[in-house]
């Protein structure tokens, strides 16, 4: 059962095994490049296991010393997770213990896949979905780790290399404009978030950028819920 | 930061991670309808928040030397490749590297 349920999973991963490979080696080698031992990109990869909080908890170890501000970013970060679990109740229903397991490894592209794929009828939903997300979270700490040793090999100037996370979230950003014909979404994210970078600073702007996001999507949307009434 | 603070943090960043993971599971157990509100904002905050982190990408860059000059070049050439070439690898690690030449040679 396990086995054909390994084998039917695999396909679906082996194009995010290419873009976990290359983006967790990124991930591994700057944070070798910034000073840190291949442990942290290895055992952050394997705890964390969300990429963009991991790039940014880099920025975090950092910085001052605010446990409490980075358990909050994270959240906010980390906060399409919500939807995605609320989006998942279902299918993680009645698979026993690897519930659990799905759950804690639920990054976005194991949900994608276990969101819209569905396995031939002799394979077990379950040990699939186990599968895709187990075999996902094995490239990335691969990915990390094999990073975090390629920085104690290969020497260079590294001045610059932080914009690997900048250049991730431009063309995730891209891919989502695409997308979607509505773009008043990306736009409220990115005009909250410039006028809230504008009047608090760089170190204190995330938390009210992500309420007055908040708060623009709630206004809009009881807008339109009274125009539909007329 | 001494290693000890760095593990708080790291384990903050876990707690708070897990928490929207396994939020949902425990507040609608079994059958619960998660209210019409909380599945809307679920297809309309993912976008803005992509929008956000690239802003928080930019947060020290815009207050520097340059204010953000480096990096808009780079972004325009992001822009530019992925709409050529279409390869989400290829645009990411080309960006990097036109940034890195444009912060160790020009923008020094």
């Amino acid at each position: 059962m396990k086995r054909k349920a390994f084998q039917a999973a695999l396909p679906h991963t082996v194009p995010i095994a290419v873009g976990f490979l290359f983006l967790g080696m990124s991930y591994g080698f700057l944070m070798r490049s910034k000073g840190f031992s291949v442990f942290y990109p290895m055992l952050m990869s394997l705890f964390i296991f969300a990429g963009s909080m991991e790039f940014v908890t880099v920025n975090l170890l950092l910085s001052a010393f605010q446990p409490a501000y980075a358990f909050f970013l994270a959240l906010m970060v980390n906060a399409r997770h919500l939807f995605y679990g609320i989006s998942m109740l279902g299918r993680y229903r009645n698979v026993g213990w690897k519930k659990f397991y799905l759950i804690y490894g639920m990054c976005d592209e194991s949900f994608t896949v276990n969101c819209s794929v569905t396995p031939p009828d002799d394979v077990d939903k379950g040990w699939f979905m186990f599968f895709v997300t187990l075999l996902n979270q094995a490239y990335w700490v691969t990915g990390a780790t094999l990073g975090g040793f390629l920085g104690y090999v290969i020497r260079f100037d590294t001045k610059g290399i932080e914009f690997v996370m900048t250049a991730l979230f431009v063309v995730m950003f891209l891919g989502q404009w695409e997308e979607s014909a509505d773009h008043r979404s990306a736009l409220t994210g990115l005009g909250c978030s410039f006028l809230c970078l504008a009047v608090f600073g760089s170190s204190r702007f995330i938390i009210p950028a992500m309420a007055l996001i908040i708060l623009c999507f709630t206004f809009s949307r009881k807008k339109e819920d009274r125009r539909g009434e007329v | 930061m001494t290693t000890a603070q760095s593990i708080i943090t790291i384990a903050a960043v876990v707690a708070g991670t897990m928490a929207t993971r396994f939020l949902p599971f425990l507040i609608f157990p079994e059958g619960k309808k998660p209210p019409e509100y909380i599945a809307w904002l679920g297809t309309v905050l993912p976008h803005a928040v992509i929008g956000l982190l690239v802003v928080y990408c930019l947060k020290d860059a815009v207050f520097s030397a340059y204010h953000g000059l480096p990096e808009i070049i780079a972004i325009g050439f992001v822009f530019i490749l992925h709409k050529w070439k279409r390869n989400t690898l290829l645009s990411i690690a080309g960006g990097t590297v036109f940034y890195m030449v444009l912060v160790q040679k020009l923008f020094v």
